[in-house]
């Protein structure tokens, strides 16, 4: 589609370094690119936002998400008993920010997201579904770490997270 | 540094990149990145409907506990091919008469440690870059700190690139 519409490969993730270029870039030959040239990438993500709001606001669904039972007593047990909005507002929400649970969630995990999308050339639209269209065998790694790294966390690391104060 | 060698580094840099390379010899006006807008709308939208941006969601995912997100993603690549398979086949062209290149990524040690990383933070915030801006529309404003925080995190990637292993 976006092929179509304007030869740009489908990429979300680029558009943090893009705004990294244009407001921070220090200096760094990584960020010294003509970012003017991909300000369509902004553009998009910029309606992904008003998306989210239309899709909310304006065609809101009353019913709540249904969610597997299992996960629901799970993370009852941490305290998560709203599960009606797609993001935990529970444990992700601004008077939990500056707890250490809070600051695990919500900063590390964004800086991971950043620096692992970077580092690994793409996120899961780049890789994973833009990659995979083209049978590309270093997306295919990529992706499998991904979700390597999904499971490990899931599993493993935010079980022990959710149950800090 | 003269004009001309920084338009060289700053192929090298987009050609590594996941996008950035195809790019359009045709200059358009400011306002033609509308039809992006547009087209990032219905993402939003779809996100949203879909629950593709639902924390939850992701992490049934990461408990194979729900098939929603390995439906959606499998769909999603399934159509890809075959739209790309489409494009090639019948050499379709852009919307201003341009072909449609496509260019292979190049396999180096980042997409293995990085994408670790990434799976990492995909799990404990529960959203991808993508989602990110539509939680942010959904009305969860806190998100903005997850945003920035990525942001943060892709300068870090930058200011440390030489020194990572590749």
């Amino acid at each position: 589609m976006l092929l179509i519409i304007g030869n740009k490969s489908f990429g979300i993730s680029s558009s943090l370094r893009h705004i990294c270029a244009a407001c921070i870039p220090a200096n760094i030959p990584f960020f010294k690119y003509e970012w003017k040239k991909e300000i369509w990438n902004l553009f998009f993500v910029g309606g992904i936002l008003l998306g989210g709001f239309v899709a909310t606001d304006l065609l809101a669904n009353p019913q709540p998400v249904q969610i597997n039972q299992a996960l629901a007593t799970e993370l009852a047990q941490y305290g998560i008993a709203n599960t009606n909005s797609l993001v935990p507002v529970d444990v992700i929400n601004w008077s939990t920010l500056f707890t250490l649970k809070g600051i695990l969630i919500i900063v590390v995990g964004g800086v991971l997201i950043g620096f692992g999308t970077r580092y690994a050339g793409g996120c899961t639209s780049g890789h994973a579904i833009m990659g995979l269209s083209t049978l590309q065998l270093p997306s295919l790694i990529a992706t499998c770490c991904f979700m390597l790294g999904g499971f490990i966390m899931a599993n493993l690391i935010l079980p022990f997270i959710l149950q800090l104060p | 540094m003269n004009n001309s060698n920084q338009t060289n580094t700053d192929f090298e840099v987009r050609s590594l990149d996941a996008m950035c390379v195809n790019e359009s010899t045709l200059e358009h006006k400011w306002y033609h990145n509308f039809k992006y807008l547009l087209v990032g709308i219905s993402f939003g939208i779809v996100f949203v409907k879909a629950e593709i941006v639902s924390w939850f969601r992701i992490q049934e995912m990461f408990r194979l506990q729900s098939f929603h997100m390995y439906g959606i993603i499998g769909s999603a690549v399934i159509t890809g091919i075959i739209s790309v398979w489409l494009i090639k086949k019948f050499n379709i062209k852009t919307i201003y008469g341009e072909p449609i290149t496509f260019h292979p990524k190049s396999f180096n040690k980042g997409q293995i440690i990085g994408g670790t990383l990434f799976g990492l933070g995909w799990a404990i915030t529960g959203a991808c870059p993508g989602p990110l801006f539509a939680q942010i529309g959904t009305g969860a404003s806190v998100i903005i700190v997850t945003l920035l925080s990525a942001i943060a995190g892709t300068w870090l990637y930058g200011y440390f690139r030489e020194k990572l292993p590749h």
